[in-house]
This record gives structure tokens, sequence and C-alpha cells, in this order.
């Protein structure tokens, strides 16, 4: 095989797999754009501070939950759908090596998760600049009367109580951790029987995942538990990924500055994860019986 | 088989290359107030097992609005004592937000406060007003934790200061808070200015106050409000400031 067959077989790969989990993508666009409708006609009724505070959390627990339910139930059905509509076979025939396969699976996850994190952000954005834009509208309305530095002070809470430029670093922050459970979805479908299982398994390393960070402290710090507790609570710190690294947006919301360590550090953390993962899903298909 | 072993053993090398990183992250969460909620079983039996399971899967803010919403339900039918169990959960899961432990201190000292004085179930007007001062406490409870949780930002130093001010006339302590406010990074342009203020009201700490007015005085023309200049001249009367010293009146006369 030539180099250049190699480079040529990886985009397709990924565009076929970027195509397959088209219905659940548009889906969670649709749920993701009501939640988003529902939330600003409901918070009608709140404070303009409420009503910012309610739409940011909605916004990016949705966009939380969305990428991250995109990511397992996308990237369970690929290996299984491969084997299933034969596709996987006809593939592996041709000179591409396994690794390539499961590189082009993951690229391909990787790239709809991008998209729809890009999309789901856009809408919130947009939401969220209008209703800033009729606030302070309706600000200025009824400050008509008030000296010019009053209601410079007036805008200028309002600006602060909507827009916060931290969102954006939260937002590669949930991106990042869709691609670690993409990838970890992948390792763990390598030696899945079902696409079904799968998602269980996942389901359950999901909330593992955020106790992860709890029982590292609990191993590490309590000394008076037992040793069979100890050994327990070491193999779920190895094992699993730290997930509660990776929910930075609660806190970004209620006005906490990310620090440029923070934000490099855990996005190293989610690429080292997504690699690490990557590479062993490759090493479990290599030598998966097909 | 072996393969999915040596991956369960590749695991584990990488799990013990990841634990300095992990952990000093976390460190570094903590240092920069992130992820401060201590997930408890004080916690759960608050929030029941659901909202739990759900706070701990990353959706805190989410748990903690639809408590906020529950709350303000609470509110629009006068039930404080569930008002007051909601904002207690919706403070406890984001003490971050300084809208939370604003709005639940405003709920209890201001809105639960004046229920209670006019009550009309109770016809004692001292158990009236034994009810009024505990919500007023409860206010000014959920505003120092709220400091405590919040000790770099300025909004809930001069919500206890307003607490104090309107509530308790308590204006030394009104201005202690202001003061505390108005040396934060993000303090608004008043907080010196109402600090001052609150001082010229506390009996024994007028000259004090007068020089602090008077330093802002000094500052220039912004400075100059009415209120300024009203506090200045109640001042200048009781400490018999003499005539030349005093500061010209709006009208820039000197006040005879």
């Amino acid at each position: 095989m030539t180099s250049g067959e190699n480079a040529s077989t990886l985009p397709e790969m990924n565009a076929s797999t970027y195509a397959k989990p088209y219905r659940p993508f548009s889906y969670v666009l649709l749920i993701f754009a009501l939640v988003l409708i529902g939330s600003s006609i409901f918070m009608a009724q709140f404070s303009f501070q409420q009503e910012f505070q309610i739409l940011k959390d909605v916004s990016l627990g949705a966009i939380s939950i969305f990428t991250s339910l995109l990511a397992i139930v996308a990237t369970a059905r690929l290996l299984p759908q491969d084997m299933e509509d034969r596709i996987l076979y006809t593939i592996l025939a041709k000179p591409v090596p396994r690794f390539e396969y499961v590189l082009g699976k993951i690229a391909g996850v990787l790239l709809l998760l991008g998209i729809s994190t890009l999309v789901m952000g856009a809408a919130f954005l947009l939401v969220l600049f209008f209703r800033e834009q009729a606030v302070l509208h309706a600000t200025v309305r009824q400050m008509s009367g008030a000296p010019p530095d009053q209601v410079a002070d007036a805008l200028r809470v309002v600006r602060s109580s909507a827009f916060n430029l931290d969102i954006f670093p939260g937002m590669v922050i949930i991106y990042l951790k869709a691609c670690l459970l993409a990838a970890l979805t992948l390792f763990v479908s390598t030696f899945a029987t079902s696409n079904i299982f799968t998602v269980v398994v996942m389901a359950f390393i999901y909330f593992i995942g955020h106790l992860q960070a709890t029982a590292r402290e609990y191993w590490l710090q309590e000394h008076g538990s037992g040793l069979i507790a100890r050994i327990f609570f070491a193999v779920l710190t190895l094992i699993f990924p730290d997930l509660q690294a990776f929910n930075l947006v609660d806190d970004i919301v209620a006005g906490t500055a990310i620090s440029l360590a923070l934000f490099t550090k855990t996005a190293v953390l989610g690429v080292f994860y997504t690699t690490i993962y990557t590479l062993l899903a490759a090493f479990v298909f290599y030598g998966k019986e097909l | 088989m072996s393969r999915g072993l040596i991956a369960l053993a590749v695991l584990m090398v990488v799990g013990v290359v990841k634990l300095p990183l992990e952990r000093n992250l976390a460190a570094l969460h903590r240092q920069e107030h992130f992820l401060g909620v201590e997930f408890n079983l004080d916690l759960r039996e608050k929030i029941g097992q659901l909202g739990f399971m759900a706070a701990l899967s990353g959706f805190r803010a989410i748990v903690a609005d639809a408590l906020f919403i529950q709350a303000y339900a609470a509110w629009e039918n006068t039930e404080w004592g569930r008002m007051l169990l909601l904002f207690r959960h919706v403070t406890t899961l984001q003490p971050r937000v300084m809208l939370f432990w604003d709005t639940a201190a405003w709920h209890m000292a201001w809105n639960a406060s004046v229920a209670a004085m006019n009550d009309q179930k109770q016809p004692r007007l001292a158990l009236r007003v034994k009810a009024q001062r505990e919500y007023f406490a409860l206010g000014k409870d959920f505003l120092e934790r709220g400091i405590k949780n919040n000790p770099d930002r300025p909004d809930l130093y001069e919500a206890l200061a307003r607490l104090y001010k309107e509530k308790y006339k308590d204006h030394e302590r009104a201005s202690e808070y202001y003061a505390k406010a108005s040396v934060l990074p993000e303090a608004r342009t008043f907080d010196r200015r109402f600090s001052a203020y609150e001082l010229s009201y506390c009996e024994g700490r007028e000259r004090e106050a007068y020089e602090r007015l008077l330093s802002l005085y000094n500052e220039g023309e912004k400075e100059r409000l009415p209120t300024l200049i009203k506090r200045l001249k109640f001042l200048e009367e009781k400490l018999a400031i003499p005539q030349e010293e005093r500061v010209p009146d709006k009208l820039n006369k000197i006040v005879k």
C-alpha cells in the first residue's frame, strides 16, 4: 500500500462516519431549539438577571447533555452497524489498515460533534444576543429622563449579566468532554457484542466518571477505611476518567473567570484521554476476529 | 481476550501517569473557585436522590435553576418556609451565583419579614416583631454565607450593608460593609461614597466621616453630589467647622 492510498482513504472513512449518525444529530438540534425557545418564553416573568442566568445555565447544560448523548449514541452504533451492513468487510478487504479504519471512524464522530457544538453554541448566542438587545432597549426607554452616567451604568449591568467571554472556553471544554466520551465509547464498542450493551456500559461509565474525583480523594486521603475499600477506590481512580474536571460551565455562568492555566490543563487532559482511548480501541480492534 | 487484558493493564498504567495531572487540576479548581460543591449525604437528603444524581452528573446548574423556579412559585404563594428550604438547596448547589444569595436574602429580610409583621392571624405585636426579626436574621445569614463563599466580589457586601442600613438601622455596620465592598476589584463607584454617608450618621465618628466626605469632595465635580454636600453641611454644623474652611453649597455660596 502506498502513502497516497493511505491519505485518500481517511477522508472517505471520515465522510461515511459523518453521514451515518445524521438522524440523531438532527433530532438533537431540533430538541435543543425547542429547549431554547421554550425556556426564553417561560422566563419572561423573571427579572433580566434571573432570565439571563437561567437561559445560560439551561442552554449550556443542554449543549453538554446533547453533545455527550450524541457522542455515546452515534459512536456506539458505528462498528456494529458496519459489521451488520457488511461494509466493514468490504473496507478491510482493501489495503486499509485497521488502525486507519478506527482513526477514520473517530475523526468522523469528532467532526460531527464539532459541528453540533458549533450549531448549538451559535443558536444559544443568538438567543442570548436578542434577549440582551430587548432588555437594553427596554432599559433605555425606562431611563429616558435619567442622567447619561446612570443610563450608562444600567446598560453596563445588563451587558455584564448577559454576555461573558469565558463562555467560549467553556464550550470548548464541553466539546472536549464529548470527544473523550466518543473515544471511550469506540474503545468499549471494540469488545462489545451489541450497540445497546455499549450504550448501557457508557451510561455507567458516565456516572462513575463523575464520581471518580470523589473516589480519588477518598483513596488518597482517607486512611481509616479497609483494604478492600481502598483497592476498590484505587481501581476506580486508575481506570475511569475524571469527568467532573470538565464541568466548568456551571461556575463560568456564575461569573468565575477561567484562567489560561486551568483551560490549558483541562484541554490537555481531554486530548490525552481521547488519544489514549482511540489508541486502545485500535489495539483491541486489531485482535478482533471478523 | 489477551488483548483486552493488555488494554486493561495499559489503562492502569495510564491511570498512574494521569493521577498527578488530575490532582493538580483539582487543586487548581479549588484555588480558582471551580467545583466548590461538596457532594455528601447531607446534600443528597436536601435535594433528593434524582436531583443529587443529576447534580453529580454535571447538571448542577440546571438542578439549581429548577429549584430556584420552585422557590419563585413558593414566593408567589407566600409559602415562606418552603421558600427558605428551597433557597438553601439552591445556594448549596450554586454557591458562586451572587443572584441566588442576594434574592434569597431579599425575600427573607424584605418580603417575608413584612408579611410576618402584617400577619393578621397573629394578634400579639411582640410575636409579630419577633417573627420579623427572625426573617431579618435569615436574610443576614444568607448574605454572610454568600460572602464566605464569594469573598472576592462586592455585590453581597453591598447587599449586607443595605440590610444593616434599612432593616437594623445599624449605620456603623452598613458603613463597614460598604467600605469592604469598595476595596474589591469590581466595586461600584458609589461604595466609597455610601460608606462615608453611613458613617456620618454614627454618633462619635463624625470627625472621621467629615474627613472622608471632604476627601471625596476634593476629588472633583464628579463626587460633589447633592447628598454628599448635604451630609458634609450637616457635619460642618455639628463639628462647628470654621466658616472659611467650609465647602461652598451647590450654588457656590459660602453657607452662613
